[in-house]
């Protein structure tokens, strides 16, 4: 399975070069990082040429105080011919915006929402860019480091609203602990 | 006697009528009616939901308490039942809901979340469905079993059994407290 994955990844290299900037395996799985500037080439060419036919997730991870600060995750898998997977990643700046690939797997349209209201990274090209969990108009992007757990007040009159929640001392953590199970409950950092 | 009586009665006297007279006080005939015919509004937001679910259904059985009529109009409920998260983007919805529900109308908040937010400390659950609307009964527990959903309605209808309902269908002013003492 994870070799023809690494065949792959031999075929990306051969064919883009310099613009695969890393690759590493972790446990059979394969992982492709890119620029970001060819991304849209790079994916089109996995999906025509590699047989990734499949866009199964894609995911964004904010690495606040790196730059640049976010990193996009797409998650490719070969369904119709050798059911491998490839792991596709890029670095976006917090002032730039990523190219849309709704183009190529029409199934981008949603997960490409979904980033930009949790974590506001915008998509050029993208053909109906509006938030998909919160409401149009919210100020924030919660899924972002820098935005607290108990979130912030927002109002919009007549239409939501959201307030801070009281975390009474929380979040409440797991501590690796050989003492007796009731050290083991998760409990508030700030607790004894 | 009887044969005597039905040839030629000595004055009218229908015991159909006579026999079915009962003395009692208008609350107390209002407030019976009303408890024991509570139309719910199932507002099911998340896992609560199942259980109400279960309660309707026949093992649990909520139509032993007359409430097993499931409104799904709320211009036909009477109690609201909030089984679940309430996230922001779904508080106002059902605030309006709420507000469409003619009076008289109580309303249960069903589990933790709809009780206090729950366990989702976060910026997308409203903590606890009383910041929008009074809540006359409590339910715990995540989610709670069938049999506590019942015991909160009948906490409710021993509530409803305790309400000035003539005073307030008539428009009457509210007894004072020396009155409601006596």
């Amino acid at each position: 399975m994870s070799a023809t994955a690494a065949k792959a990844v031999d075929a990306l290299q051969g064919a883009f070069g310099g613009a695969i900037l890393s690759t590493h395996e972790f446990r059979g799985e394969q992982t492709v990082v890119v620029a970001k500037d060819r991304i849209v080439e790079i994916l089109r060419h996995c999906r025509d040429a590699l047989d990734f036919d499949f866009l199964t997730d894609i995911s964004s991870v904010d690495n606040l105080g790196s730059e640049p600060r976010f990193e996009m995750v797409y998650e490719l898998y070969a369904m119709t011919t050798s059911q491998t997977h490839l792991r596709v990643k890029c670095t976006v700046a917090e002032d730039e915006s990523m190219p849309t690939v709704t183009g190529i797997w029409p199934t981008a349209d949603w997960h490409e929402r979904e980033i930009y209201d949790m974590m506001g990274i915008t998509f050029d090209g993208h053909p109906d860019l509006r938030r998909i969990l919160m409401w149009d108009g919210y100020p924030f992007y919660p899924l972002r480091k820098d935005f607290p757990l108990a979130g912030r007040p927002s109002e919009m009159p007549d239409v939501a609203f959201t307030d801070t929640a009281p975390l009474a001392g929380g979040p409440f953590v797991t501590s690796p602990s050989s003492a007796s199970t009731v050290h083991r409950e998760p409990r508030s950092r700030e607790m004894p | 006697m009887a044969t005597t009586a039905a040839a030629s009665p000595p004055f009218a006297y229908d015991s159909k009528i006579e026999g079915n007279i009962i003395f009692t006080r208008l609350d107390s005939a209002i407030n019976w009616m009303r408890k024991n015919s509570l139309w719910p509004m199932p507002m099911g937001l998340a896992c609560c939901a199942i259980e109400l679910m279960a309660t309707g259904a026949s093992r649990f059985d909520i139509s032993r308490f007359g409430a097993e009529v499931m409104r799904f109009s709320p211009r036909q409920s009477d109690v609201m039942i909030v089984a679940g998260t309430v996230t922001y983007k779904m508080a106002l919805a059902v605030k309006r809901i709420w507000d469409q529900m003619p009076e008289p109308k109580w309303c249960i908040a069903m589990g933790a979340c709809a009780s206090s937010g729950g366990m989702y400390r976060s910026y997308a659950v409203l903590q606890g469905i009383d910041h929008l609307l009074p809540v006359d009964i409590y339910v715990s527990g995540c989610p709670p079993r069938p049999e506590a959903l019942l015991e909160g309605l009948m906490r409710l209808q021993a509530k409803i059994e305790g309400e000035h309902s003539a005073l307030a269908q008539f428009s009457l002013s509210a007894p004072t407290a020396e009155e409601a003492m006596e």
